[in-house]
């Protein structure tokens, strides 16, 4: 989809990228940055606006420097900022950024109208922009970026400004993107968290260099921990007790849930494979409990990249001792 | 984050899909020329306020029929007395209606451009095929176009009025053309100088009164010194400060080669000679218009 090679972009004072070098494949990728990371210069040297330094990058198997045009007929672009005039409704003008892609007048309209069931937005459509709420903004951003049915499209934060809820909504809406539509999406954001529990891959850049590349699963896979919870009996007043001494017994180490929800009900413990899920639910099966809950608690990308394997190895036997 | 499928329907005849979910694009993606095209047609209907909203058709329409109804009235006089030539020249027109006209292009230019600045669309299109250069012609070709009819359609309606009043066939179609060429070299040279200064004010209301301010101003100004000119009786003068207002320009262009009397105090216009400086200035102008949209443009970009 995507490819870099040691691109590099200085400006008189500043270096925005510096060498960077990265492969981004079909599906959901995150771009995560602090501010002035040189996620948005990234971004306008991809679409073909803005020369390189040196070196170069692909989008979609076209050189940036060459074929800009063709690049940006087949990839879309929803920017961080405001960008929708308040006097037309949402209706003319996604159908007036279709035809600006070059899309026919009828094909226009009928994109137009699907695009924006997609992104959620129905009578409303037909209203002046300038009455809409911010999450109604940002899906006529999207809308407008999707509408050409694009192989790629660029999503500068497009969770800014949004309330928890809003933000969940858009995260989900951009899931679907890849998923349900087929299309590619590159998203930045500055927060790791939302990004984890989207993309497939993320890349990290700092100060325009690239900090890392891998998939989400890999950032999480290193420690997969497994979240449990079981009632209680007449058997087994104390059904978490129960477990926790029978899964001992059978030398897996459990951990408090503190400070989850439903803490002291709830048990953790490291999955060491498939066998360990089998052993939970034959241990709880023969104690005769039953089994509120059992997921995968993974770690945030935050912690990853925190470096802070020996705070977790403390707290990991703080833990044990509490349990014993 | 896994994603909630519905269950695939039952391979059954009964079997009934509503949604039917997201469906691609294979159609055809028509490229730059399109969408250059497609701007120019939204922004020359802009111009009037179509596909707009009701408010923004009022002040439009309203110098549209401010500039028409003039002509309509000097044919009906025309026709009812009968007279051999039409009261005014079809020259003449844009010179007496130029309120209206700079009216025209101070509410219209930055209604064209400024809102995509300051509404920051301007990213949208050019995250697109299309280029700084297609953008830049769309619009002014789309203003240009749209002072061209408002300046057009009273010499139209004097030109039919005058065959209807039976007047000289060649005599009229000759006048009618020169008026023509002459409100196109003002529509050119209005749109241009409007779109420059209201592609540097971001806010709608202070791009409308620069717009009115440098036309106004520079027009007072140089009739101001025509007049001391010709009350000194420096009558060599008065072509040369004619150079620095838009609307002298044209009508010194017009005196020296589209057969109109100038408008300058004591009806002094420039010759062969002066006129040639003065299509160079106006010429010179709408290229220069133009090349500091290019470069305003390259800058605002993304």
């Amino acid at each position: 989809m995507i490819a870099t090679e040691s691109l590099s972009k200085r400006f008189p004072r500043v270096t925005a990228l510096d060498r960077l070098s990265v492969d981004v494949e079909p599906g959901v990728t995150g771009l995560v940055g602090a501010n002035g990371a040189g996620k948005s210069t990234l971004i306008k040297i991809l679409l073909g606006l803005s020369p390189a330094t040196e070196g170069r990058a692909e989008v979609l198997g076209l050189d940036v420097a060459t074929k800009g045009a063709a690049i940006r007929e087949r990839v879309g672009y929803m920017p961080e900022h405001d960008c929708l005039p308040p006097d037309v409704s949402a209706t003319e003008f996604v159908v007036h950024m279709a035809r600006m892609s070059g899309l026919p007048p009828t094909a226009a309209r009928e994109r137009t109208a699907d695009t924006l069931r997609h992104v959620g937005l129905y009578e409303e459509r037909y209203r002046p922009i300038g009455g809409y709420s911010t999450g109604m903004k940002q899906r006529v951003k999207l809308a407008q970026a999707l509408v050409h049915d694009p192989q790629l499209v660029f999503l500068d934060e497009p969770t800014n400004g949004l309330d928890p809820v809003g933000r969940d909504e858009m995260l989900g809406l951009i899931r679907r993107i890849h998923t349900d539509f087929g299309i590619s999406v590159l998203v930045t954001s500055h927060l790791l968290g939302e990004l984890e529990r989207t993309c497939d891959h993320v890349v990290v850049i700092d100060g325009g260099k690239l900090l890392r590349s891998s998939s989400t699963t890999d950032f999480t896979q290193t420690t997969t921990t497994l979240a449990i919870e079981v009632t209680d009996s007449d058997e087994h007043p104390d059904g978490t007790r129960a477990v926790r001494d029978a899964l001992h017994a059978r030398g897996v180490d459990t951990q408090d849930g503190t400070g989850l929800p439903g803490a002291g009900h709830v048990l953790l413990l490291t999955a060491q494979g498939e066998e360990t899920y089998d052993l939970v639910r034959d241990v709880i099966a023969d104690l005769g409990l039953g089994l509120v809950r059992m997921e995968q608690r993974r770690h945030h990308i935050s912690e990853v990249f925190r470096d802070n394997d020996e705070q977790r190895d403390g707290q990991r036997k703080e833990a044990v001792g509490h349990g014993s | 984050m896994a994603v909630e499928h519905s269950a695939a329907p039952p391979a059954g005849d009964r079997a009934r899909i509503h949604d039917i979910g997201y469906r691609s694009y294979d159609g055809p993606r028509l490229g730059r020329a399109y969408a250059r095209r497609s701007l120019y047609s939204q922004s020359l209907r802009g111009a009037y306020g179509l596909g707009r909203s009701v408010k923004s058709k009022v002040l439009p329409m309203l110098l549209f029929v401010v500039m028409c109804v003039p002509a309509a009235i000097m044919v009906a006089v025309a026709v009812a007395t009968k007279a051999k030539d039409l009261p005014i020249a079809y020259t003449d027109n844009a010179l007496i209606m130029q309120g209206v006209i700079s009216l025209y292009v101070a509410s219209q230019a930055p209604q064209s451009v400024s809102r995509d600045l300051r509404f920051k669309t301007v990213p949208l299109y050019f995250s697109r095929p299309i280029e700084t250069a297609d953008y830049v012609r769309a619009k002014y070709a789309a203003l240009a176009s749209a002072m061209f009819i408002l300046t057009a359609a009273p010499l139209l309606v004097l030109y039919v009025g005058a065959l209807l009043a039976k007047l000289d066939f060649a005599d009229q179609t000759k006048g009618f053309a020169q008026g023509l060429v002459s409100v196109a070299l003002l529509s050119l040279l209005f749109a241009g100088i409007g779109l420059v200064i209201a592609a540097v004010t971001p806010r709608r209301g202070f791009g409308i009164a620069a717009v009115i301010a440098v036309l106004t101003i520079s027009y007072g100004a140089v009739s101001t010194l025509q007049a001391i000119a010709d009350a000194r009786n420096n009558t060599g003068a008065i072509p040369w400060i004619g150079l620095f207002s838009p609307v002298t320009l044209i009508d010194g262009v017009q005196t020296a080669f589209l057969g109109a009397t100038s408008s300058a105090p004591g009806g002094v216009g420039p010759g062969t000679g002066e006129g040639i400086v003065y299509v160079l200035a106006v010429l010179g102008l709408i290229a220069a218009a133009y090349g500091l949209l290019l470069r305003r443009y390259k800058k605002v970009g993304l």
